[in-house]
């Protein structure tokens, strides 16, 4: 579905990524997990070509992303970022039916479309005509997934989609997100720092770390795993929780 | 009381010279905009060319007005007719507001939202027309209010070169040392001025993004 050959990318003489090499399969969702500056942004940017690599390839449904047309490979997958990214000036609606208008669906269909995309997100129909300052930040998130999901592409690329929320509502995005694959079967690329969240929806979790990959695991293996780096990301994540719960006892 | 005589004895003059000063003004603020905006919209897309075009707007601004109208008096084309010469002048004068915040209005839309709506698909062209110009749009309007009421006022130095406008009743009543004809001229200047300001600050605040 997605294939990272050989990258490399540098930009003003910093080396960002290097000898990357990875697969992603159809259907599934792979997270990368990694500190800020580990390249992980990066590496979601160079499937959409906002980034193009110094050297390598990237491969999207078998074809090489830089020999399509570059308007039609970005319109063909799903873009979520932090906070959305919402156009602050459009509708809910103009929003969530923004590449289905730009590729010239007729009215009527991207109208029923944003009905249908609302719903599938959860979102009430009456929020079409708000604009996203009037909504809540979970709300501008499901919107963001739904726009991104209208003019239904096969791969859905998430820039920490859920990271500027609050715990609770992240949880319910998280669980909605996993139900919302269920259904609509996307290839997903997932970047995050949050070890909880990797865990939760990755298929499988490629961790990053100064522009490089260390390792491919799944979710199981990576709490196992004797990797230097993906430890001390459980050793981190486990001692907030046995810190807070000692807190107090002693 | 002297001078509310003198307003209704010369109304006619009043009026038309008022109608040649929004004549001056309109039509420079109009050019300024056609040059100025996409000047403006480039330079915030080709940032290494926003000093230069910036520091000549800037340069252009501090010739005094005479001085400007001094050196273009002789330029062929125009040199033949006072008007021409004084909306081109006006229009220079007009550019610097004008490009300036078209300058900082495109480049103050959040830069994630440029990158979402590129991540999606749009075109160039797309982003620029659905995106960073009704963004930036406000901004823009805002220098072109400054630039309106900046050339009410520089417009009254036209009459000098014989361009007309209120103006005339300024260098008229220097002439005649007789305040009376000075006010005629700079009153309704002023008005206009506020008018200006005024009309252009509610079609700003229309236009400003939600």
């Amino acid at each position: 579905m997605i294939e990272f050959h050989d990258i490399s990318y540098s930009v003003n003489g910093i080396q960002v990524l290097s000898g990357l090499n990875l697969r992603v399969a159809h259907g599934e969702i792979l997270v990368l997990l990694g500190r800020s500056g580990s390249g992980k942004t990066t590496t979601l940017k160079l499937v959409n070509r906002l980034v193009t690599p110094s050297s390598g390839q990237v491969l999207v449904n078998g074809k090489a992303n830089d020999q399509v047309d570059v308007i039609q490979l970005r319109r063909g997958i799903g873009y979520v970022i932090q906070e959305a990214g919402l156009l602050p000036h459009f509708t809910v609606e103009r929003n969530i039916g923004l590449v289905p208008k730009i590729e010239g669906w007729p009215e009527e269909r991207i109208r029923r479309r944003v009905q249908e995309m609302l719903q599938l997100v959860g979102l009430s129909a009456d929020l079409a005509s708000r604009y996203p300052h009037q909504l809540s930040g979970g709300q501008r998130q499901r919107v963001g997934v739904a726009r991104a999901l209208a003019a239904d592409p096969a791969i859905l690329l998430m820039d920490e989609p859920f990271g500027a929320l609050d715990p609770l509502t992240r949880d319910e995005l998280q669980r909605e997100f996993l139900l919302l694959q269920q259904r609509v079967h996307k290839t997903v690329v997932f970047v995050t720092h949050d070890l909880r969240e990797a865990l939760r929806l990755g298929s499988r979790i490629a961790l990053m770390e100064a522009g490089k990959l260390v390792t491919i695991l799944t979710p199981a293996e990576f709490l196992r795993s004797s990797d230097p780096w993906a430890s001390a990301y459980v050793r981190a994540f486990g001692d907030g929780l046995e810190s807070a719960a000692n807190r107090g006892t002693s | 009381m002297n001078l509310l005589r003198f307003f209704v004895q010369n109304h006619t003059q009043v009026l038309e010279l008022t109608g040649e000063h929004l004549w001056l003004v309109g039509w420079s603020t109009v050019f300024a905009m056609l040059i100025g905006i996409p000047l403006g919209i480039l330079i915030a897309h080709r940032t290494q060319l926003g000093r230069p075009v910036l520091a000549t707007a800037n340069i252009i601004q501090t010739i005094p007005a005479l001085a400007l109208f001094g050196f273009l008096l002789p330029v062929p084309w125009l040199g033949d007719r006072a008007e021409r010469l004084a909306i081109l002048a006006l229009t220079l004068y007009a550019l610097l507001p004008i490009i300036r915040n078209t300058y900082d209005g495109i480049r103050g839309v959040d830069a994630a939202v440029v990158e979402a709506g590129r991540g999606m698909g749009l075109t160039e062209s797309q982003l620029l027309f659905q995106v960073e110009l009704p963004l930036a749009l406000s901004v823009i309007i805002s220098g072109v209010r400054i630039a309106v009421v900046i050339s009410v006022g520089l417009a009254t130095i036209a009459a000098a070169i014989g361009a007309g406008g209120l103006g005339e009743f300024i260098f008229r009543g220097l002439a005649m040392v007789d305040n009376r004809v000075i006010l005629a001229g700079a009153i309704p200047a002023a008005i206009l001025a506020l008018l200006a300001d005024f009309g252009m600050g509610w079609i700003e605040k229309r236009l400003r993004p939600r």
